[in-house]
């Protein structure tokens, strides 16, 4: 069973998402380290892209500020900064990126550096089930699960989907972009609903989710909830000193969602 | 693997929220294709409203000027709207409509596939949003006043580089919060599969009509076919049906900026490398990370990081040989062709005259070139007298 299957299952989990290099990458190690220590079960780093077409403004500003950082972001100071906080937490780390990234860097290279520093699993937006072909035999042969999105309007898509699902299942809980919601409209409990027919993999929900309230509303409805917008609010406001902040917010968030 | 694929170019690499959209869209175009009362239609509006068939208009003039091979002009710059945008959007607004979509939206660099798409929008009575990127809001500021004319909302983009790829990235994300009455109409032959297919057959009537009316007054194939290429939807119009005729060169033109050797520059297939990007896998301008590069062009049309699939894959396959042009040789066209011939050419179209300008001379008199004019140059009078530093007061 994958590491990230292992510590998702049975019980209910927060997921915490930042931008990696927001504001440098030795924060982002520092605030990694906040987020497990406040309980996060899993924690998603994202690689910055100079397109993210599926991020809103929040993490779109994020992905421009790690890029335009005096020291640079790139893959490969990505790939040391993992290597060294994966020997600091216990909880399974997973990347989101974009295909391109991940493509011209060489999939079955990035593919293993990802084994070598500790990453369980690869999220990959602009990669759909019908394109997975394009990262799938490396990532079987370094043991990285490829995280599968479900959408609002995946529909007769779900269980397709669902079937060959890794790690677990991102349920994207809005239509558009990521970034904090007042309202979600998605009827997420009968997405759920249809994936259990086919599957156990955990369920995790994101997109739009910030608010203590929401965490326990959605933590009834799925295995995990993944917020992403709300933590990179709060780099952005504090930048260097957001470790605290961090990890009393996510400390919050993981009460709400148990 | 999924669907449409050129070689090993194409593909659909979107986000899943859009994937059963792709799906759908891919279906009703398939279906309407092969529906008389559609074609009946489009071809109505073709004729009736965007002013086809475009002229194949023989350059007397140029010809014996660069005293070499006769050189014709396929006229999409007398289209209504001014540019070969028309051709596609006209179709894709049509097939909006019988999808039952009630709005659509666009991309836009230098603003002509902007206001083609506002203007079937007020035609066919469809809400219409375009996105275009700040920077050429400025640089086509006379589009953007013209869109509104039109009736469309214009959105001026600015995240990242402000430009073509940008207006594209917002376009993107606006199509995932709202697709059930939204259709994105998109003005190349690029992102996720089918686009590419359906923007290539609806301009793919540049070349039926240019080959068609070239055996007409010439009893002969062209030796040489040549065009611009930012996305590439003219070129692809204009070199797919003379694809199979192996005898034709097809020649790609586009935009060097300052030069393939500097950082100015937008000549994805001389500088681009293989990636996966906007919904497709193609040639891109990106670092050694894969992050996309910041591009230049004095032209916002040409003005994009990528080019379509089946360029790459036409590239790959060596059937069409493609060509930078720098700001400097298009401007020196695009004042050349007006002087020449009196035609103003858009600053796109006049990266393919440039290149006509060095082939022409050492071609024999006998052998036949047929450039794409594909949109005309009243938009970039004042970028023109900018470059030459005339002061204009408007």
């Amino acid at each position: 069973m994958s590491r990230i299957r292992e510590a998702l299952e049975n019980k209910k989990s927060f997921i915490g998402f930042l931008t990696a290099g927001d504001p440098s990458l030795d924060r982002t190690e520092e605030f990694i380290v906040e987020m497990a220590n406040a309980g996060a079960g899993l924690i998603e780093i994202g690689i910055p892209f100079s397109d993210p077409i599926a991020e809103g403004e929040v993490i779109q500003a994020a992905n421009v500020r790690a890029l335009s950082a005096p020291e640079g972001c790139t893959t490969d100071m990505i790939f040391e900064m993992v290597a060294r906080v994966s020997k600091r937490v216990s909880v399974p780390l997973v990347f989101l990126t974009y295909l391109n990234p991940v493509y011209k860097y060489g999939v079955d290279i990035f593919c293993r550096k990802c084994r070598e520093c500790g990453i369980d699993g690869l999220i990959i937006p602009d990669m759909p089930f019908e394109e997975k072909e394009e990262v799938l035999l490396s990532a079987k042969k370094y043991e990285v699960d490829i995280i599968s999105l479900i959408a609002p309007t995946s529909e007769d898509r779900i269980q397709m989907i669902a079937k060959e699902a890794e790690g677990y299942i991102y349920v994207v809980s809005s239509m558009g972009v990521t970034g904090v919601r007042s309202e979600i409209t998605t009827d997420i409990e009968a997405i759920v609903k249809v994936i259990r027919e086919v599957t156990d993999t955990p369920i995790a929900v994101g997109f739009g989710i910030s608010t203590t309230e929401q965490a326990e509303k959605y933590g009834k409805m799925a295995d995990g909830i993944i917020v992403g917008s709300a933590i990179v609010k709060i780099i952005e406001k504090y930048g260097e000193k957001a470790g605290k902040y961090v990890y009393e917010y996510v400390k919050g968030m993981v009460e709400a969602v148990k | 693997m999924s669907k449409g694929r050129y070689g090993i170019h194409g593909g659909q690499y979107v986000p899943e929220t859009l994937m059963n959209e792709i799906i759908k869209l891919e279906k009703a175009y398939e279906f309407y294709k092969q529906d008389k009362e559609f074609n009946d239609e489009l071809n109505f509006l073709l004729r009736e409203y965007a002013g086809r068939p475009s002229l194949l208009y023989y350059a007397k003039k140029m010809t014996k000027d660069l005293g070499g091979a006769k050189i014709y002009f396929k006229r999409e710059d007398l289209n209504h709207t001014g540019s070969h945008k028309i051709n596609n959007v006209l179709g894709q607004a049509l097939l909006a409509k019988k999808m039952g979509k009630t709005r659509i939206i666009a991309e836009t660099g230098a603003g002509q596939h902007g206001v083609a798409t506002a203007t079937a929008a007020a035609l066919l009575g469809l809400e219409c949003e375009i996105f275009m990127g700040k920077e050429d809001t400025v640089r086509q500021a006379l589009n953007v006043y013209r869109m509104e004319l039109l009736g469309a909302k214009v959105n001026a983009v600015e995240t990242g580089t402000m430009t073509l790829k940008d207006a594209v990235n917002d376009c993107m994300r606006e199509w995932t919060k709202r697709v059930d009455d939204t259709l994105y109409v998109l003005g190349s032959v690029m992102g996720p599969h089918p686009f590419p297919m359906i923007v290539r057959d609806f301009q793919s009537v540049i070349s039926r009509e240019a080959r068609a009316q070239i055996l007409e007054k010439e009893g002969k194939l062209p030796d040489v076919v040549l065009a611009c290429v930012g996305g590439g939807s003219n070129s692809m119009g204009m070199f797919y049906e003379f694809i199979k005729d192996e005898s034709v060169r097809l020649i790609g033109c586009e935009a060097a900026g300052l030069g393939v050797d500097t950082d100015k520059t937008a000549a994805t297939m001389a500088v681009g490398t293989e990636g996966i990007f906007h919904g497709m896998k193609s040639y891109f301008c990106q670092d050694k990370y894969g992050q996309i590069a910041p591009v230049y062009s004095i032209s916002a049309g040409l003005d994009y990081p990528g080019v379509g699939p089946e360029h790459a894959y036409l590239k790959d396959t060596k059937r069409a040989e493609y060509v930078p042009v720098t700001d400097e040789e298009a401007v020196n066209a695009f004042e050349y062709i007006a002087k020449t011939e009196g035609i103003i050419a858009a600053i796109e179209s006049s990266h393919a005259v440039a290149h006509v300008m060095k082939i022409a001379p050492k071609m024999k008199k006998d052998e036949i070139i047929i450039c794409c004019l594909s949109g005309r140059g009243d938009k970039d009078v004042a970028a023109i007298a900018r470059y030459r530093g005339v002061d204009l007061h408007e």
